[in-house]
């Protein structure tokens, strides 16, 4: 347990100082690089943000009016029985279709229960080894125009199940 | 699809919340979604920008091309149609490589680039060549070293540990691509 908190903490500085040394290696002028290259940083939120508030707002709508609180219930039951937490059914399905919907479920996961609450790491964690799947496939299978996809979906939807499955196992193990 | 996803959304949300008399909540809650979106993107703007400059100088000093090179044994045991020099294993590496730094938007791309080269080894143009499953399944799978959004995410909403997920995401991340592999080489065996 003790080795992934370890590794929690450092890959970041490690990722940091190992492309900066790189980067001195090849005598760049890494800090203006920085600066060109978080100037892209600024692009891609600039182009996520119209996409958020429209699912946020989804979202929202879908939260306030009850609407995620009865998909939780009635599926309370039948998930109970195998120790999946009800209120991450409603995110675990929409991150099969869209990326930036299931993005708007999690942070109203995060304001309604916090990030550090056992379903808000759990929902961490599972956003961050699952994918979208319909979407993907149709985008990529589309632009060659490919009509049958034989095992492609099933094998998505194995690894996305074993994502989830094992994100719930360490959760369990690390937070329980 | 979004284009009725997010009606749907919308119409269900409000719907429900007719019957069960949560209206005034939805007026509030709609208000609320759309400038919390906001409040998010600003955080996102700092750590998302320290991504990208890294990242950025990570692809001038090649770190990035040194990186796909040394992916190419494993690709070669994945894609064993496909030939060795053949420019859909550039873009595969590209694409692998992108997604595992999270560089989405640099990964679709070369992803959308490694299956029209994989279409052009295919013999039968409508149905999934076997490299074109494995690319998708593989992809799909998500790997990758640190999600940075989830982060971002975590910090907006005050989280005291908001990396602590990373070491998790990395074990569960290998475990979903594991299994990718083999249903994928499993289902090809089959097939």
């Amino acid at each position: 347990m003790r080795v992934i908190s370890a590794i929690s903490d450092l890959i970041l500085p490690i990722v940091i100082v190992y492309i900066l040394s790189c980067g001195y290696n090849k005598k760049i002028n890494v800090y203006e690089v920085f600066i060109e290259g978080a100037k892209e940083g600024f692009k891609i939120v600039a182009e996520i943000l119209p996409t958020l508030i429209g699912l946020m707002l989804a979202v929202g709508i879908l939260r306030s009016g009850g609407t995620l609180e009865l998909i939780s219930k009635a599926a309370a039951p039948l998930v109970r029985r195998i120790g999946f937490p009800p209120e991450a059914v409603p995110i675990s399905l929409m991150r099969l279709v869209s990326s930036s919907a299931s993005t708007g479920i999690l942070l109203d996961i995060f304001k309604k229960y916090g990030p550090d609450s056992f379903i808000g790491r759990f929902v961490s964690v599972m956003m961050s080894c699952t994918e979208t799947v319909f979407y993907t496939m149709s985008v990529y299978f589309m632009s060659v125009k490919i009509t049958k996809t034989r095992y492609t979906l099933a094998g998505a939807l194995v690894a996305n199940v074993a994502g989830i499955v094992a994100s719930l196992t360490l959760c369990r193990c690390l937070w329980g | 699809m979004l284009n009725y996803l997010w009606g749907a959304m919308i119409f269900i949300g409000i719907l429900v919340a007719a019957f069960t008399g949560n209206m005034a909540e939805v007026t509030n809650g709609a208000i609320d979604a759309a400038k919390e979106a906001v409040t998010v993107c600003i955080t996102m703007v700092g750590v998302m920008s320290m991504w990208t400059g890294v990242m950025k100088i990570g692809e001038e000093a090649g770190v990035i091309r040194s990186m796909s090179r040394g992916l190419r044994p494993i690709l070669k045991r994945l894609f064993p149609d496909v030939p060795e020099n053949h420019r859909a294993m550039d873009h595969i590496a590209a694409n692998v490589i992108a997604n595992f730094l999270g560089l989405g938007w640099a990964a679709t791309p070369a992803g959308l680039m490694a299956m029209e080269e994989l279409q052009s080894l295919n013999r039968q143009k409508d149905r999934a060549s076997k490299a074109m499953c494995m690319f998708m399944i593989f992809n799909m799978s998500s790997l990758q070293l640190v999600s940075i959004n989830i982060i971002a995410y975590r910090t907006q909403y005050g989280s005291a540990n908001p990396s602590e997920i990373i070491g998790p995401g990395i074990i569960t991340t290998l475990a979903s691509t594991a299994a990718a592999v083999i249903f994928a080489k499993a289902a090809e065996a089959v097939t």
